[in-house]
């Protein structure tokens, strides 16, 4: 017996990563750690990298940037992490990094030491120096487990997850037997994170168990709800987590192929994981006979076309089989008869890559996170009026409040909260009453909303419930793959009628119409898209009922937002006399000037913009917006001979 | 042989088959448009053959269901009827009804349909939707009109799984979703006019024949069809 275990072969890769990694690095070259992925690209964060470069040939100075994935900070983005041991500064991380400042910093820290402190969030470990950012709510009240490694690794990097261990789950387990990885994965009490909550260890049991000899993991990457980019990010930024997490569910039910369905609108993420799939391979972590042992497992990657609905995994299922992406009746479920009827596991990215901790901490450790019924972390991305928005991962049973008001920093601009909508176009509005609703399946549930896979868009005073949930009724009904009735005709019926009530044309049986159409949608559709489409109407509905009233029975929107329930006047009193400021911005030329030298504005001209809101200097702030529309004062312009005497 | 319970009368069938069959062969009808008896899962998708069945908390569709030795059903409670109706009255928003020149001469089974859920066949309270297509499109040598099309994919399934031609596709998505073809207007294409897709066409959208709008203009012969 001179084979080895896996465990000794991957301590020798390991070994042989770090001493790469050591080789790479020199103590007195400073390291930038700029945050690319595609979130830090939208901020401009190829610009910032290019004006670090070329600032630095400049000035003839070495340093070594690494492209690392997302810190979950979007707010503060462009990310750059800067380590400059001859500065005697710990790591410190600069928000909001634009060329200017890129150029600035080079100059300032790296030729001449002095860190610029007023462009520092904080430094990345706790020191006598500085604030560090663990100090902040931000980063101290979120607790990680999936994100662990994100923007700290480089995604590129087999080397930067071999050095921390990673694959150290994989190779125990293949020491030891699938058995023990679905016991530890059903102690763990994991339950699925794409939405429904399903015990993935059951889910696995059940397919471990169907009787074939061939068996598929699908990892389902389809993320399409508007504002959530959780596994996207995941993906970016640390690849091989989530790679880990697949051998090890193919390995537990005895898959050797898997397949990551992701979406082809992710052109990084596609690019990530594969050059990841390569590397591993390359290494023996993947393919034939992983670490020595006797399990295989090749994974390839499908990139799907972007339909939402094939997030589905009936639907999601029959686009790799090369068919319309359409829900199929369950049963049989996938781990019965999935990809041309193999038993089939398919599983969101973050439980996923959520495994590889639990083997490695234990299934005990994981249920000290979290509640009973709902262990471990759930992860959203946090978007909307909100003044941190980015990714959290806070431990399941946080509360609705905490997460927005404390880790996220509140409503900008000292607005009022009005609601929050959780778990994306087929979640609910949730109002401030349910802001000490605890963050976990069951729980959300219960009041209407839905865990989902992690979208969270925080909404303020100035956002109007009707309007919101016609935006959803507009994806939903958009995305439906037309296949069942309630779906395909029911969802067009609703975004009818909350468009005419948006627009003041909405009559009293539409509120009782509108509710008794939601519900039958939502107890008569195929599959989960039809079913959960419905959900931001019956929840605006129930919570926000006055507003629906308003629209309809005064024609008055309460946020004043929809259009043709409002109109815009100018005070007369706050006005300036010889100001015209906003006449130049009105595109439709419905300004004029009134008797009196003020102005006023014609009300069948106007198209309702808003621009002279913000051409009205904030001195005057004469420019009124009011809901209903009538209520704005009718202004007579003055005759052309008048206008003159 | 099985036996359970429908609407307190008791029936014998055999074992295997579905819920909707079962019913269907012992005379109590379920509304339905979407059922095939050779699709190996049912297509689910018509949303109106919905029934209790005792030990589930909601009404399910029937053709999702295999019958069961001494399973109780219930074809008419009011949960059951609620969806049918609400079901019925989405497609009937979108389908246009003419009887006069209507192919299924009266043996729709919307009018069937409607009889049994006591409810007319105009869309109130829903309004009638404009759908974008045209009154009559050529399918290769079929003539399809798509306001009456329900969807319903019988003809899809028949024309790829049973005839093996492959003719008749789904096309577009969502609201817009259409039965199409990649056969040019007129050409056969592998279509050998089996008139399968015509035979289950619960609504009469598709024929064989020329075009109605020049044969519903010879007087006499759409008055011959009756309402």
């Amino acid at each position: 017996m001179h084979k080895l275990d896996p465990e000794k072969r991957l301590a020798l890769l390991a070994e042989e990563a770090r001493k790469r990694q050591a080789q790479a690095s020199r103590e007195d070259v400073p390291t930038l750690r700029i945050v690319m992925s595609t979130c830090g690209l939208a901020a401009g964060a190829a610009e910032t990298r290019a004006a670090f470069e070329e600032a630095l040939e400049r000035r003839g100075l070495e340093a070594r940037i690494v492209a690392v994935g997302c810190l979950g900070h979007c707010y503060a983005e462009p990310l750059v992490v800067i380590h400059h041991p001859a500065s005697g500064f710990p790591p410190l991380c600069y928000y909001n990094i634009d060329p200017g400042k890129a150029r600035m910093l080079v100059d300032s820290f790296l030729l001449d030491g002095d860190p610029a402190l007023e462009y520092v969030l904080g430094a990345m470990v706790p020191n006598d120096l500085l604030p560090a950012v663990t100090d902040f709510p931000r980063f101290s009240m979120e607790q990680r487990v999936v994100m662990e490694h994100c923007g700290a690794i480089d995604p590129h990097s087999l080397d930067d997850y071999l050095a921390l261990g990673g694959y150290g789950a994989l190779a125990t387990a293949l020491g030891r037997s699938p058995g023990w990885v679905l016991d530890e994965v059903a102690r763990s009490g994991l339950r699925g994170r794409g939405g429904a909550g399903f015990p993935t260890g059951r889910k696995w049991r059940l397919a471990a168990e169907a009787p074939a000899d061939s068996k598929v993991v699908i990892c389902n990457a389809d993320e399409g709800d508007p504002g959530a980019y959780m596994d996207r990010t995941i993906m970016e930024s640390n690849p091989h987590q989530l790679l880990e997490g697949m051998a090890l569910c193919a390995y537990a039910v005895g898959a050797e192929e898997a397949i990551v369905y992701v979406r082809a609108e992710y052109p990084l993420a596609v690019r990530t994981i594969q050059r990841a799939i390569d590397d591993a391979r390359k290494a023996g972590l993947l393919g034939e006979r992983i670490l020595g042992s006797d399990f295989s497992l090749h994974i390839r990657v499908f990139q799907g076309s972007g339909a939402f609905v094939c997030g589905e995994e009936t639907a999601l299922i029959q686009s790799i089989e090369g068919r319309r992406g359409m829900p199929q009746h369950r049963p049989p479920y996938p781990v019965e008869a999935g990809l041309w009827g193999r038993p089939t596991v398919v599983n969101n990215v973050k439980t996923l890559s959520t495994v590889p901790a639990i083997l490695t901490r234990g299934a005990h450790w994981f249920r000290s996170i979290g509640t009973e019924k709902s262990p471990g972390t759930a992860i959203f991305s946090v978007v909307g009026n909100v003044t941190h928005a980015g990714l959290v991962e806070i431990p399941m049973g946080t509360t609705l409040r905490t997460l927005i008001f404390d880790v996220c920093g509140g409503i900008p601009k000292k607005k009022a909260f009005k609601a929050v909508q959780i778990g994306g176009p087929s979640g609910g509005c949730l109002s401030g009453d349910f802001l000490d609703t605890s963050i976990d399946f069951d729980s959300l549930t219960e009041a209407g909303a839905m865990m989902g896979s992690g979208g969270m868009v925080v909404m303020d005073e100035d956002s109007c419930m009707v309007d919101v949930a016609r935006y959803f009724l507009d994806f939903t009904q958009n995305e439906s793959c037309g296949k069942c009735t309630f779906c395909r005709i029911g969802t067009r019926h609703l975004l009818l009628i909350l468009d005419r009530i948006t627009k003041g044309e909405g009559r009293e049986e539409d509120l009782e119409l509108l509710d008794t159409l939601s519900r039958d949608i939502r107890d008569g559709s195929l599959c989960g898209l039809g079913k959960t489409a419905p959900n931001p109407v019956l929840t605006s509905l129930r919570y926000f009922r006055d507003e629906y009233e308003a629209h309809v029975r005064e024609k008055r929107c309460p946020a004043l937002k929809c259009r043709a329930l409002t109109a815009f006047y100018i005070d007369l009193d706050k006005c300036a006399r010889g100001c015209d400021a906003c006449v130049g911005c009105c595109p439709v030329e419905a300004i004029f000037t009134t008797r009196g030298r003020k102005k006023a504005i014609d009300q069948e001209l106007c198209v309702k913009c808003g621009e002279c809101v913000t051409a009205c200097p904030p001195e005057y702030d004469a420019v009124v917006r009011v809901s209903p529309a009538h209520l704005a004062p009718i202004i007579e312009r003055p005759q052309p001979s008048e206008g003159r005497g | 042989m099985i036996a359970l319970d429908v609407d307190g009368r008791t029936i014998q069938v055999e074992a295997g088959i579905t819920v909707l069959e079962a019913c269907l062969q012992n005379g109590i009808f379920i509304p339905n448009l979407c059922f095939v008896k050779t699709r190996k899962r049912p297509h689910a998708s018509c949303r109106l053959c919905f029934v209790e069945i005792d030990g589930l908390d909601r009404p399910v569709p029937s053709c999702t269901q295999r019958v069961r030795d001494g399973m109780k059903v219930r074809t008419d409670t009011e949960p059951v009827r609620r969806l049918q109706r609400s079901a019925f009255k989405l497609l009937m928003s979108t389908h246009i009804c003419t009887p006069r020149e209507c192919p299924t001469q009266g043996r729709c089974q919307l009018i069937r349909t409607a009889k049994l859920l006591k409810v007319s066949l105009k869309p109130s309270p829903l309004e009638r939707l404009e759908r974008d297509v045209d009154p009559v499109v050529r399918l290769g040598p079929l003539v399809h009109y798509p306001y009456r099309c329900v969807l319903c994919g019988r003809c899809v399934h028949v024309c790829g799984e049973e005839s093996g031609h492959g003719l008749l596709t789904f096309a577009k998505r969502g609201f817009n979703t259409v039965v199409a073809t990649f056969v040019s207007e007129g050409e056969e294409g592998p279509c050998a006019e089996c008139s399968a897709c015509v035979g289950v066409c619960p609504t009469g959208a598709l024929t064989l024949e020329a075009p109605e709008t020049a044969e519903s203009e010879e007087p006499g012969r759409a008055a011959d069809s009756g309402g």
